[in-house]
């Protein structure tokens, strides 16, 4: 982002109070941009709250397609008079703020470098609607009308939204209408509009759709085949299994007999959510579990079990702000390693970095892939930004001759055709071994056990027996390298510098890297999709002398599992780390690199 | 859970069932416990119903917890599939494979520490969603494999092999079951195979949460003077309430039951169990009386055993969720995935 905004290029954030309708005129504003061709993206600071406490949404409109949070505030809606403080403080110089005139503002609370835009919002609503209600709620449809003056914003857009919006419901869009003309009006007839800095229709939002990753999480389930959904509600991961039923309601229930094909079950807590997709996916159904960091810290007894007795499962880490219940409505990337080594005893799991919706969707495909190809479970860490925010995606395409890889599991007629199963023998040399399904066959029977086992499926306490197994475990996890999805990178041979992001770090990563483009930095850039670290990860260490590894969380935990996992010496990781809670912005790692650059030049 | 494998030998003249298999073809490994063991006996009543029953051993599935009860499943039932879970956590585990494949018939063996202490959660919501199972507590009152602890079933007063006295309530599983609105509990004791083995039929064709608490002593560390699930104590203080036959689906029922005394209800799957009143005026279909029942009999140091509830009409978890008949675990992708068209029309409301 630059340092002023212009056409196509700046920041709008509300301030609102939690429980007064707030997130339908968010999304309407979102959506006015969207379907004007305008690349946009929303990120929502809510309370773990359900009604009165302070909630902000951002919106970031950019020309170019940047996805991160903007490091800048050029138009405040004030709504809230408790955090009107902060707000006032938060405009950029050259900003404007909207504010409800219906009351006067303090008068201490004064900035020259500003603009203060006053709107009776609340007296207008007041005059024009009936219901206590509805005043509220049309308050902050008017503010949308405002900011339409202000910005230029096509009515007709918003027209044709709210009709769709509201199309069981007439008389709601005629009062929505109403609202947003009172704002409009008020503005065109009192100020100068539009602002220098204007929304102009552009054509750079086809082919594409706003989503957030959770509802693209449980689209993949969807597509994946995933049958049996275990779940306890924790925010912020609630709306992937909110999200799955709605699709399985429309996708499958049996057109002819009524019957669900799918089964969600809400657990009583993590632990036993954990359970149920254990006993799921070794009865062989595709079976998930969508959590956060507090879940996960629950469902480490069942991670273990699932490593150590190879069955497969799915596992959703929407992370949030950690340690202990932290703060839920807030983002972080601090479960790295905690799942990565999750549960007690040597077990390392298979995890999965999308960076973004459109991500969240292939790769939950991939993620049931991979647990049944690798029979163990595997942990896709998304987190509140990427699960709960709007993000304009790319449209998701399905192949149709897509085919679930089940992974090595032994039929009717193989079972036939062996004389005697072993369940932990590795016949292939790939440290994979097959597995049976309950209710298939006489000879297939074994027994699951989270205690010492050989590799014929008995139990032991056998020193050599039991190491066999763990060391075939160690193998299975080079195994594992070949399935896992590949690095993104992109990379000269010119630059010596380079950056390691995953995950939701993406955004910020690539406008940072375009503002040290400009300032003369050239960067080369990876972004780490999987653990284990595919060898491309290596090389790229192996090829710079400076690496700075960008994450969202305090302890630096990529950055530790890179020195834990690959050959790379400790001088040459620097870690930027920002883990207040907001999303990371491109300023956060610019300057830092800025900062390191200049003490190079200057010695 | 330690096993040591048993040769099979088949003796000419065992007994056949309908599937041409002998009670030897539902056997297991040796059991390691110890000898005498309440458990051993539990194990081979499990051995003899399944049998009886026409079971196809394969579509059976058994599960458990951990402790010595959990260690049985390895002792039964060699064609079937096992599954030794976590302390505690063998509910959540039955409740995931009954959703991936509810066309197996699912037992589940426990003990007092793993059903009413760690997993306690987890058993009262296996109850409550009425998963369909038979679910068998193997109760001695006490931690055996870490040496001698009272468990949550110790009852008042009963003392541990060295010699305290148990200060805290029990847990009766049983009055728990129908606390929660469960629709089948049931208790007997490991030394009355007679009892126990119509018992776990009628577990087994019961459509839901079928609970069946077995004394079953610890002769290691709770079979002293003292304790209160001993088999000494346990053989004075038994007293059957309901005597249960259990009468296969192609059967009549042929008994002469004396007119008025007998009760027949009606299973799912045709079979027929009739309960009858041995002593006393005990219902085993009224909730409230029976937990009443209950709860004097403990008060009196009795125990009281029999099908003591059962409601074959509550819908079980395959029935409240609407979930097909065919496994979800096997069913053909393309009954699951809506494909691409559906996916691009279905993102218009993205946009």
């Amino acid at each position: 982002m630059s340092t002023r905004p212009a056409n196509n290029d700046f920041t709008v954030k509300i301030a609102n109070v939690n429980g007064t309708g707030s997130a339908s005129a968010n999304a309407l504003l979102m959506k006015t941009f969207f379907r004007m061709g305008i690349p946009v993206v929303g990120k929502n600071y809510f309370p773990s709250n359900i009604q009165g406490l302070p909630t902000w949404y951002e919106i970031r409109v950019s020309g170019e397609g940047y996805l991160a949070r903007s490091g800048r505030i050029d138009v405040m809606v004030a709504m809230n008079a408790e955090t009107y403080h902060k707000d006032l403080e938060e405009v950029a110089p050259g900003g404007y703020l909207l504010y409800d005139s219906t009351w006067p503002r303090a008068k201490t609370l004064h900035r020259d470098d500003i603009s203060v835009i006053g709107i009776p919002l609340a007296k207008m609503c007041n005059e024009q609607f009936d219901t206590a209600r509805s005043r509220v709620l049309m308050k902050n449809v008017a503010y949308v009308g405002a900011i339409a003056a202000l910005l230029d914003l096509d009515l007709e857009v918003i027209r044709d939204s709210l009709r769709q919006t509201f199309a069981a419901k007439a008389h709601l869009a005629d009062a929505n209408q109403q609202a947003i003309e009172l704002g409009y009006n008020y503005i065109k007839s009192n100020y100068q509009c539009p602002l220098p800095f204007q929304a102009i229709a552009d054509n750079k939002t086809a082919d594409h759709v706003m989503i957030d990753g959770n509802t693209a999480t449980a689209l993949g389930c969807l597509y994946a085949g995933a049958t049996v959904g275990a779940w306890y509600p924790i925010t912020p991961s609630t709306s992937v299994m909110d999200a799955f039923k709605g699709f399985c309601e429309k996708y499958r229930v049996d057109p002819e007999t009524g019957d669900n094909n799918f089964a969600i079950i809400q657990a009583e807590d993590e632990l036993a959510a954990a359970g149920m997709v254990l006993g799921a996916g070794w009865s062989g159904a595709r079976a998930f579990t969508p959590t956060s960091g507090p879940g996960i810290s629950l469902m480490n007894e069942f991670l273990g079990y699932g490593y150590f007795t190879e069955i497969p499962a799915v596992f959703i880490d929407v992370q949030r702000c950690g340690p202990s219940t932290g703060m839920p409505t807030r983002t972080q990337q601090a479960d790295v390693m905690s799942c990565a080594y999750a549960s007690h005893g040597d077990t390392r799991h298979v995890l999965l970095f999308p960076a973004n919706p459109e991500e969240c969707f292939y790769m939950a495909v991939q993620a049931f892939d991979l647990a049944e190809q690798l029979q163990t479970p595997v942990i896709m860490l998304t987190d509140l930004d990427i699960g709960m925010n709007d993000w304009m995606a790319a449209d998701f395409k399905w192949d149709d001759a897509y085919k679930p890889s089940r992974g090595k599991v032994l039929g009717v007629k193989e079972l036939e055709e062996i004389e005697q199963f072993h369940r932990y023998l590795d016949s292939d040399g790939d440290a994979v071994t097959y597995r049976t399904l309950p209710g298939v066959h006489p000879k297939g029977a074994y027994f699951t056990r989270g205690s010492g086992h050989n590799m014929y499926g008995a139990y032991t306490e056998d020193a050599n027996e039991y190491q066999e197994i763990v060391d075939r475990l160690r193998r299975k996890w080079e195994t594992a390298k070949c399935y896992v999805p590949q690095v993104e990178q992109e990379y000269s041979e010119q630059y010596g510098t380079g950056i390691i992001a995953y995950g939701s770090s993406d955004g910020a990563v690539r406008e940072a890297r375009d503002q040290l483009q400009k300032a003369g930095v050239g960067t080369n850039y990876l972004r780490v999709k999987a653990f284990p670290f595919t060898d491309d990860v290596q090389d790229f260490l192996d090829a710079h002398d400076r690496i700075y590894v960008v994450e969202q969380n305090r302890d630096a935990q990529l950055h530790n599992l890179l020195l834990l996992e690959t050959r790379v010496s400790q001088e040459k990781l620097i870690s930027i780390l920002h883990y207040n809670g907001l999303p990371i912005n491109a300023a956060v790692i610019t300057d830092r690199i800025s900062q390191e650059v200049d003490k190079v030049v200057a010695a | 859970m330690s096993y040591i494998s048993k040769p099979r030998i088949i003796h000419k003249g065992l007994a056949q069932n309908e599937l041409g298999l002998t009670v030897r073809d539902y056997e297991g490994g040796m059991s390691t416990l110890c000898a005498g063991c309440g458990h051993d006996s539990v194990t081979g009543a499990l051995v003899q119903a399944a049998f009886e029953l026409n079971i196809p051993p394969h579509r059976m599935a058994k599960l458990s917890g951990i402790g010595c009860s959990s260690k049985t499943p390895a002792y039964f039932l060699r064609q079937s599939h096992g599954f030794n879970s976590v302390h505690g956590r063998m509910p959540s585990v039955a409740t995931g494979a009954n959703a991936a494949n509810g066309s197996l018939a699912y037992v589940g063996v426990s003990g007092d520490g793993d059903t009413l202490s760690i997993g306690m959660g987890q058993f009262t919501h296996a109850v409550r969603r009425n998963l369909n199972m038979l679910y068998i507590i193997e109760n001695n009152g006490v931690y055996g494999l870490t040496k001698g602890q009272f468990s949550a079933s110790a009852d008042l007063g009963s003392t541990a092999k060295k010699g305290a006295a148990n200060q805290q309530p029990p847990i009766d599983p049983c009055q728990l079951v129908l606390a929660l609105g469960g629709s089948f509990a049931a208790r007997s004791f490991s030394g009355d195979k007679q009892q126990l083995i119509p018992l776990i039929k009628a577990g087994l064709s019961h459509r839901g949460f079928a609970v069946i608490d077995v004394i079953s002593p610890c002769v290691t560390f709770n079979d002293h003077e003292g304790s209160t699930k001993s088999y000494k104590f346990t053989r004075e203080h038994y007293h059957p309430a309901i005597h249960t036959d259990y009468v296969p689906p192609s059967q009549e029922i042929l008994a002469d039951y004396e007119a008025g005394s007998a009760m027949p209800v009606e299973m799912h799957d045709g079979s027929k169990i009739v309960l009858r009143k041995v002593g006393g005026d005990y219902d085993p279909t009224d909730r409230s009386a029976a937990l009443t029942s209950l709860q004097q009999a403990q008060a009196a140091g009795e125990i009281v055993t029999g099908l003591l509830y059962i409601d074959e009409s509550k819908p079980e978890m395959q029935e409240l969720n609407k979930m097909p008949s065919d496994a979800l675990a096997t069913m053909d992708y393309g009954k699951l995935c809506p494909g691409n068209e559906q996916l691009q029309s279905l993102q218009d409301r993205f946009r």
